[in-house]
């Protein structure tokens, strides 16, 4: 039965939604359009639904083997209930209609707020047409599109035994993939009424080489957020012998020897830095909690001038890609800092009702059982004028970060993050490999460091845990030449 | 979530009609509430009720498939049995795992009752209060950016297709502040504390006030330090932290995977100083949230991991301890695959020592608090490790909070030079552990 403008509160153990179970499309619109009124009627100031399916499998080669290839399945959803500047949220696996409204109701209930009485008016919420960006980009026929589960295995054994022929002194060799189609559905009320679907899928090497008391551990993997072929058209035998050069490397390095040093980082995932050392303190949760110190900087240079960095969800299949956020907003490109001036900070709309910063489709979050927050897209530092060659060539003795791990920032800025493969700089010239190297610094100190950027942009795939959970992110940037930073080792 | 009877007969019909003879299902359902206040107001509040069921099938080759679903109705538990029936096809060949020879034996240990939970508003209320008065405690604090009070009923079940049964559930209660400096000239400086208790009001959010204040203060005063080697005196947290993140040591699916810092051989031979013991403890008292059985069913029990420096055992999956001609000790995790993970951690003194040492009277000795960036500046395949921490520098007992430093070593040298482990024990959220001294680390400050 469709919901009557006039719904009485008393009315609604006798409605019978039938909305679709295996797919969020418009018959969603009603059962969401009356619990969005019912909220509203209990006096939320705001209410949003977040349903989310998941179908998700990863596969494991260890060796000659298959070792694991695990389907998972999950539906749930989450509401968020706002007055004023107060929130909750409450998640649940209970899609059917009393479900949701068990959920909205509860979060009403922390809020103070108590369900209309049974003779009170339900208003209904007038929703959007569906703005649905999988039917409109063909997201349909993603996920069956992509690789069988046979597929994954054949894929992943070539690709070890591939590797096998690369490396030397090889201890344990592991190819690793996993897919993940997510299906959600964002109803709010202010309106918003849109769909996604997301295929993200990532493969990749982990290679252990040991000789005698000499080990090297290097990972590498690449990521994608939309081509069901993804895994077909991975070129395993590069990165295999990309990945067997660079263990062979590291097997017999020596520790680094701590102290400051000017350092070279390498392009694509050497935007770690940008990320963990500035990106995280632009996000308004930070300014909610008074965590960074770019607070009241906008407008004013925070970064050395030759410094621009962007973050964005709309190039084309990056791993942080996203057509909307998970708050139903379109994706847009946000400028961050322009030749070292703080031009924007990244907003969810939590973000925005708190610190009044606009929202920039950055309400970002791992699952239904995580409320949105300001999260990073696609985030990286915009290519120079110099040559890779020119940053070399300033340095006399310096260390050059080729590959890096990963790293956090703290509450007061300061940051740090661990190199997988470095090498010493001497006059210019790369020298030895050395293995061990953490850097530590403060974002204020650093960004005023970033003294020169190259002219080959490159990006790479990543993983950003923070308070919404874990989410896909792209880093990068072009070569760059920091002038000063510690560096820990022995 | 339906009880374990209604899901064990839904799930054997589905198994019945879908032609699967052999199957195990673990599930779990959690009930919770959180809380974080800003300023006096609630700032999120969170509540959440799911529940999940992970399904492995066995099939007519003997091979394994598996499925997780939070779908735990009839529907939903049939396709996900479907769905690892048709994974199974595509599993290991070789070492696959079956039901533990332990899944229906006796469990002689039990589990806590259900704690009823506070109101929101208790939450809500006491963790105002808590922020008030660590704003209070000293004028240089200028926030707590990070706090949080959160209260968890859990169920946990496991049951497979020969009859074995298992049930528990319980409640616990956490509360964590991190409070933030500002001064005119100094760098911002901050600290925390965190607590678990069974219920919300065994909960100490008293102490908890006390020393996320106290850490907060201490590092007011802060200076670089001169980068070199040092006697280190990690707290039990960091030690734990360490301990953890080098836990392929003893852990059997590691060892087999060649993914360890051990072999099988390395069992009885000495990896550390005779002055230190190990063992996974789960029913340790101070173990809030302990489980009476892992995800194949097994009981848990108390495991020795290293005595007196030697390593003394392995952690165990039925199927790490069939390949080891050991017994399971109740540490599988079903998943993707089977893992192997400790429950909680008693670290103790080994061996007597005739010299002692103490931070009264010590001098220049860097007292490691809290190490951070575990993920990212541990190299655990490699053994070596270097992180930045929150310490002081101690001299005969007065303490200079160290700024911007880092701690790198190798773990296995590390256990070697352990040069004192204190007698007095500290109970924490992840062990039981003493202050554990350490002799020649590289610290890297300037």
């Amino acid at each position: 039965m469709p919901p009557r403008t006039l719904l009485l509160s008393k009315e609604l153990p006798t409605l019978q939604y039938n909305s679709t179970r295996d797919r969020f499309d418009e018959t969603w619109q009603a059962p969401l359009s009356t619990l969005l009124g019912l909220g509203r009627a209990a006096g939320a100031d705001f209410i949003e639904f977040f349903l989310e399916r998941t179908n998700y499998i990863s596969c494991l080669a260890e060796d000659d083997g298959i070792s694991s290839i695990a389907p998972r399945l999950s539906t749930g959803a989450g509401v968020r209930v706002f007055r004023g500047k107060s929130d909750c949220y409450v998640s649940t696996n209970d899609l059917s209609f009393s479900g949701l409204k068990a959920a909205l109701e509860k979060g009403l209930s922390i809020l103070g707020l108590h369900l209309p009485a049974p003779s009170a008016f339900v208003p209904e919420i007038n929703l959007e047409l569906l703005r649905d960006y999988a039917t409109k980009k063909g997201k349909e026929a993603w996920l069956s599109g992509c690789s069988s589960m046979r597929e994954m295995g054949d894929i992943l054994l070539a690709a070890n035994a591939q590797l096998q022929t690369k490396a030397t002194h090889v201890q344990s060799r592991r190819a690793a993939y996993f897919r993940d189609w997510q299906e959600v559905l964002v109803a709010a009320s202010d309106g918003t009424f849109a769909r996604d679907i997301r295929l993200t899928q990532s493969v990749g090497y982990s290679l252990l080489c040991a000789d005698g008391a000499n080990r090297s551990s290097i990972s590498q993997r690449v990521g994608d957020t939309s081509n069901p072929d993804f895994l077909r058209g991975w070129d395993y035998a590069a990165t295999a012998a990309d990945v067997a050069e660079s263990a062979g490397k590291m097997l017999y390095a020596d520790y680094v020897e701590s102290g400051t040093y000017p350092i070279i980082m390498a392009n694509k995932f050497g935007g770690v830095i940008f990320h963990e050392a500035c990106g995280h303190l632009l996000e308004t949760t930070q300014i909610e909690r008074k965590t960074t110190p770019f607070i009241d900087k906008k407008g004013e240079k925070i970064a050395h001038e030759s410094l621009t960095a962007w973050d964005e969800g709309l190039s084309t299949d990056e791993f942080g890609t996203i057509d909307m956020d998970d708050e139903g907003m379109p994706a847009q490109r946000t400028l961050l800092i322009e030749n070292g001036i703080l031009k924007n900070f990244l907003s969810d709309r939590t973000g925005s009702i708190r610190t009044g910063h606009p929202r920039t489709g950055s309400g970002r979050r791992q699952s239904y059982t995580h409320a949105a927050a300001s999260r990073m897209r696609n985030t990286y530092i915009a290519p120079g004028e110099h040559s890779v060659e020119d940053l070399f060539a300033s340095i006399d003795k310096g260390i050059y970060c080729k590959k890096m791990g990963g790293g956090s920032v703290g509450p007061t800025g300061q940051f740090n993050f661990a190199v997988d493969e470095a090498y010493l700089i001497e006059n210019g010239k790369v020298t030895k490999p050395l293995k061990g190297a953490t850097l530590i610094g403060e974002a204020k100190e650093i960004m005023n460091k970033i003294s020169m950027c190259s002219q080959d942009l490159g990006l790479a795939a990543g993983f950003c845990g923070s308070v919404s959970g874990s989410i896909y992110v792209t880093v990068g940037q072009p070569h760059i030449k920091v002038d000063s930073i510690t560096v820990g080792g022995r | 979530m339906p009880n374990i009877q209604e899901l064990a007969t839904y799930a054997q019909a589905s198994a019945t009609k879908l032609g699967i003879q052999k199957f195990d299902i673990y599930g779990s359902s959690v009930d919770e509430t959180s809380a974080q206040v800003d300023q006096g107001e609630p700032k999120q509040v969170k509540a959440s009720n799911r529940s999940s069921v992970t399904v492995r099938v066995w099939n007519e080759e003997h091979r394994v498939g598996i499925t997780s679903t939070t779908d735990v109705d009839p529907a939903g538990v049939e396709l996900a049995l479907k769905t690892a029936y048709e994974a199974s096809f595509f599993g290991a060949k070789e070492h696959v795992p079956d039901f533990s020879p332990e899944a229906t034996a006796p469990i002689s240990a039990t589990s806590h009752e259900k704690t009823p939970q506070a109101p929101v508003s208790t939450l809500i209320e006491t963790l105002a209060k808590a922020e008030k008065e660590l704003l209070e405690a000293h004028p240089a604090i200028a926030g707590v950016p990070y706090n949080g009070m959160a209260q968890r009923d859990f169920d946990r079940f496991y049951l497979n297709s020969e009859g074995a049964q298992r049930y528990e559930g319980g409640s616990y209660a956490s509360v964590y502040l991190y409070s933030k400096t500002e001064e005119e000239g100094k760098k911002p400086r901050s600290a925390g504390a965190f607590r678990v208790g069974y219920g919300f009001p065994e909960l100490d959010v008293q102490a908890c006030i006390q020393e996320a204040a106290e850490k907060t203060i201490s590092h007011l005063n802060y200076n670089k330090i001169q980068s070199g080697k040092y006697l280190v005196v990690f707290s039990p947290e960091a030690f734990l932290s360490l301990l953890g993140a080098f836990s392929n040591l003893y852990n059997a699916q590691s060892i087999l995977d060649r993914q360890s810092l051990s072999t099988p051989e390395s069992l009885g031979t000495q990896i550390a100083s005779p002055l230190l013991s190990v063992c996974d403890d789960p029913h340790h008292p101070g173990n809030i949230g302990a489980e009476m059985f892992d995800g194949e069913g097994t009981p848990t029990r108390k495991t020795p991991l290293i005595t007196e420096g030697v390593l003394s055992g392995f952690l165990h999956s039925a199927g790490t301890a069939k390949r080891m001609n050991a017994q399971p000790t109740g540490n599988a995790n079903m998943g993707a695959k089977i893992t192997v993970g400790p429950h909680y951690y008693h670290v103790a003194p080994g061996q007597a020592v005739d010299t002692t040492y103490s931070l009264d009277t010590a001098e220049n000795v860097v007292l490691i608090d809290d190490l951070q960036a575990l993920h990212a500046g541990v190299q655990s395949l490699q053994g070596s490790f270097s992180l930045p921490f929150d310490g002081w520098v101690v001299n005969k007992g007065d303490r200079v909070s160290v700024e911007s430093a880092t701690v790198a070593g190798d773990f296995l040298a590390l256990l070697k030079a352990i040069v004192y482990v204190e007698p007095e024990a500290e109970v924490t959220p992840g062990g039981v552990c003493p202050r554990i001294w350490v002799d020649s680390l590289a610290i890297t400050g300037e």
